[in-house]
């Protein structure tokens, strides 16, 4: 196997670990659920990409196969993941869980209350 | 309050395809790599599954009007005349037959008759799986 493909891949799989790794940490430290849902759903897709892509790149050099597979796997959690997550935030703001005290917006309650916006 | 479930269904769309080929792939490919008729009914039956989520029960029995009891019969058939073919050659109970066919457009291809016993337990696997959900989700 190319050395620098080596490089590559042991990064790009080191990459992927410390993306989890962070995705976890916000998960425990950020305040409410829809900042820990951003957190998860975004740094988590990307580092079990990033490991998927490092395992694909190996087998190919290594082993010289190419698992299409993986490259669907891929593809499928790109997909996939943030729909996740928008349903599951849309359903803990519609169950009625309140946002972080400190936070300054929330357009959706203010389209709820005044459903025409009679400006222009 | 009115939801809309626009992502929800434009994704399953474009995901539902990905999941079926990748169940056909899984059958097909369970003689010589890991899978066969149960992973490939269970991934069947899940995109059916994820297509209900989407969509409601009714719309879904429009598009694929299928007796799910009647097809877990049919499955059982298969792998019961697999079984029982068998007989018919004066040989064992269960006994398989294999061999290479030229068919018209595929040219030589490999064919065994315990596919057709694994098409019987994907048939018996989503018929079974399809009825226990369609029953408890229609109970109110």
């Amino acid at each position: 196997m190319i050395e620098i493909f080596k490089i590559i891949i042991v990064a790009l799989i080191l990459i992927g670990a410390f993306l989890s790794l962070v995705a976890a940490f916000g998960v425990l430290r950020l305040p409410d659920v829809y900042t820990r849902n951003h957190a998860a759903s975004k740094a988590a897709t990307l580092g079990v990409l990033a490991v998927l892509l490092g395992t694909f790149l190996y087998f190919y050099m290594e082993e010289g196969q190419v698992n299409s597979r993986v490259i669907l796997g891929i593809v499928f959690i790109f997909v996939t993941s943030p729909v996740a997550g928008h349903l599951i935030s849309r359903a803990a703001y519609n169950s009625g869980v309140k946002l972080w005290d400190k936070s300054v917006q929330d357009d959706l309650k203010l389209k709820e209350t005044t459903p025409v916006q009679k400006k222009q | 309050m009115k939801t809309n479930d626009l992502i929800l269904q434009t994704t399953t769309k474009v995901v539902l395809f990905i999941i079926i080929l990748f169940s056909f792939h899984i059958f097909f490919a369970g003689h010589y790599t890991p899978g066969g008729g149960f992973v490939g009914g269970l991934l069947t039956s899940g995109a059916i599954i994820l297509l209900m989520l989407a969509f409601d029960m009714k719309t879904v029995s429009l598009i694929l009007p299928v007796n799910y009891i009647y097809m877990a019969a049919t499955g059982l058939l298969f792998a019961g005349g697999t079984a029982a073919g068998a007989l018919l050659f004066n040989v064992p109970l269960l006994t398989h037959a294999f061999g290479h066919v030229d068919l018209p457009i595929l040219g030589d291809t490999a064919l065994h008759t315990a596919t057709i016993f694994d098409l019987g337990v994907f048939l018996v696997v989503v018929g079974v799986t399809m009825t226990i959900i369609q029953t408890i989700g229609e109970d109110e």
